[in-house]
C-alpha cells in the first residue's frame, strides 16, 4: 500500500481528533498486520467500494474513548457505554469521510458506506489483494488505532494520476 | 460563544429537520440549532425517513447528511426538492469531495457544511441561506392543527 492511500488517513485523524477533543495526536507507530485484527476497545468499520476497495476499523481504547465521549458530548459525569459507542462511531464517520475526500479529490472514484461498530474480538484478515497497515496514534490520554485494508482497483490503474 | 437568534419575518423561530443516521450526530446538532435559537420540527435517521418527516413537518431548513443507511442523503434531496421547490436544505456531511457537492447542489441543496462541524461557520451559513431564501416555507401542519 503505498503513501499515497495512507497520507490522507493520518491527516484526518490529526484534523478530526484536534478540533474534537481539543489534542494533537501522535502518531506513535506504523505496521503492517499480517494476521486478523484484535479489536482494543471501541471500534467501527467503513466500508469502501470503487476504485478503492476495502475496509478501515477506527478503534479507541476505553481510555481514549472515554475521554473522547466526555470531550465531544459535554456531558457531566461518566458516558454510558451507549454514548461512547456512539460518539466512536461518529468519530470514525468523520476520520473516514474527511479521509476519502482527500483522495476522491486526488482522482479517485468510489462509493462509502456507513459506519458500523464493529464488536467482534478478532476482525478479519487482510487479504492477499488488500494489504492491512495499522496505524497507532497516541492521545493525552490513551491510544486510537486506524486498521486499513484498502487496494485500488484495477478500473482505477487505468487512468494515471498526479 | 452566544448566537444572535435565527429568525425570519413573519416567524419567531426557524424550524429545522435534522437527518442523520448518527443519534449522537443529531443530538450534536440540535444542541447547535437550539443554540441559534431555532426549533427542531423533527429528526430522521435515514433519507426515506426524511422524506416522510418533512412531508409531516414542512420545515423552515433541512440539515441533511449524505451517507445514511436505506436511502442516502443526496437521493432525499432529490426526492424532497422535487414535490417541495421551496424546500431548504443544507447538506452536512464528513464526505465533502467536489462529486458529491456538486450533485447535491445540482438536486436542489442550497449549501453544503463538512463534519467536523465548527458553529460559527454553520450558524453564517445558515443565516446565509435563509437570507438567499426570504420566503418562508408554507405554515406547517402542526401550527395550523393548533
Amino acid at each position: 500500500m503505498n503513501m499515497e492511500l495512507i497520507q490522507p488517513f493520518i491527516n484526518s485523524v490529526d484534523a478530526v481528533l484536534s478540533e474534537t477533543m481539543r489534542c494533537s495526536p501522535r502518531m506513535a507507530d506504523v505496521t503492517m498486520e499480517q494476521g486478523s485484527y484484535q479489536r482494543t476497545g471501541i471500534a467501527a468499520q467503513v466500508v469502501l467500494s470503487g476504485e478503492i476497495e476495502g475496509r478501515i476499523i477506527l478503534d479507541m481504547d476505553a481510555i481514549a474513548a472515554g475521554q473522547a465521549a466526555s470531550d465531544f458530548s459535554e456531558i457531566t459525569g461518566a458516558p454510558t457505554d451507549e454514548i461512547i459507542r456512539e460518539i466512536v462511531c461518529e468519530l470514525t464517520n468523520m476520520v473516514i469521510g474527511n479521509s476519502v475526500t482527500q483522495l476522491n479529490d486526488r482522482g479517485f472514484k468510489f462509493r462509502v458506506h456507513p459506519p458500523e461498530l464493529f464488536m467482534l474480538d478478532v476482525g478479519p484478515h487482510g487479504t492477499l489483494d488488500s494489504e492491512t497497515v495499522l496505524l497507532r496514534f497516541e492521545l493525552p490520554k490513551g491510544a486510537v488505532y486506524l486498521n486499513i485494508s484498502v487496494h485500488v482497483t484495477s478500473a482505477a490503474m487505468v487512468g494515471s494520476r498526479t | 460563544m452566544e448566537f444572535k437568534p435565527l429568525t425570519s419575518e413573519d416567524k419567531p423561530k426557524i424550524r429545522f429537520l435534522v437527518v442523520d443516521d448518527s443519534v449522537f450526530a443529531r443530538k450534536n446538532i440540535c444542541k447547535m440549532v437550539e443554540a441559534f435559537g431555532g426549533e427542531i420540527a423533527g429528526e430522521a435517521g435515514d433519507g426515506i425517513a426524511a422524506i416522510a418527516k418533512y412531508n409531516d413537518t414542512l420545515p423552515d431548513i433541512v440539515l441533511m447528511d449524505i451517507t445514511m443507511p436505506k436511502m442516502e442523503g443526496i437521493e432525499a434531496v432529490e426526492h424532497i426538492v422535487r414535490d417541495h421547490p421551496e424546500a431548504c436544505i443544507v447538506m452536512v456531511s464528513s464526505v465533502g469531495y467536489q462529486d458529491n457537492i456538486l450533485s447535491a447542489l445540482q438536486k436542489g441543496a442550497r449549501h453544503f457544511v463538512q463534519k467536523p462541524v465548527k458553529p460559527e461557520a454553520f450558524y453564517e451559513i445558515i443565516r446565509y441561506v435563509l437570507s438567499e431564501n426570504p420566503e418562508p416555507a408554507p405554515t406547517t401542519v402542526g401550527e395550523a392543527q393548533s
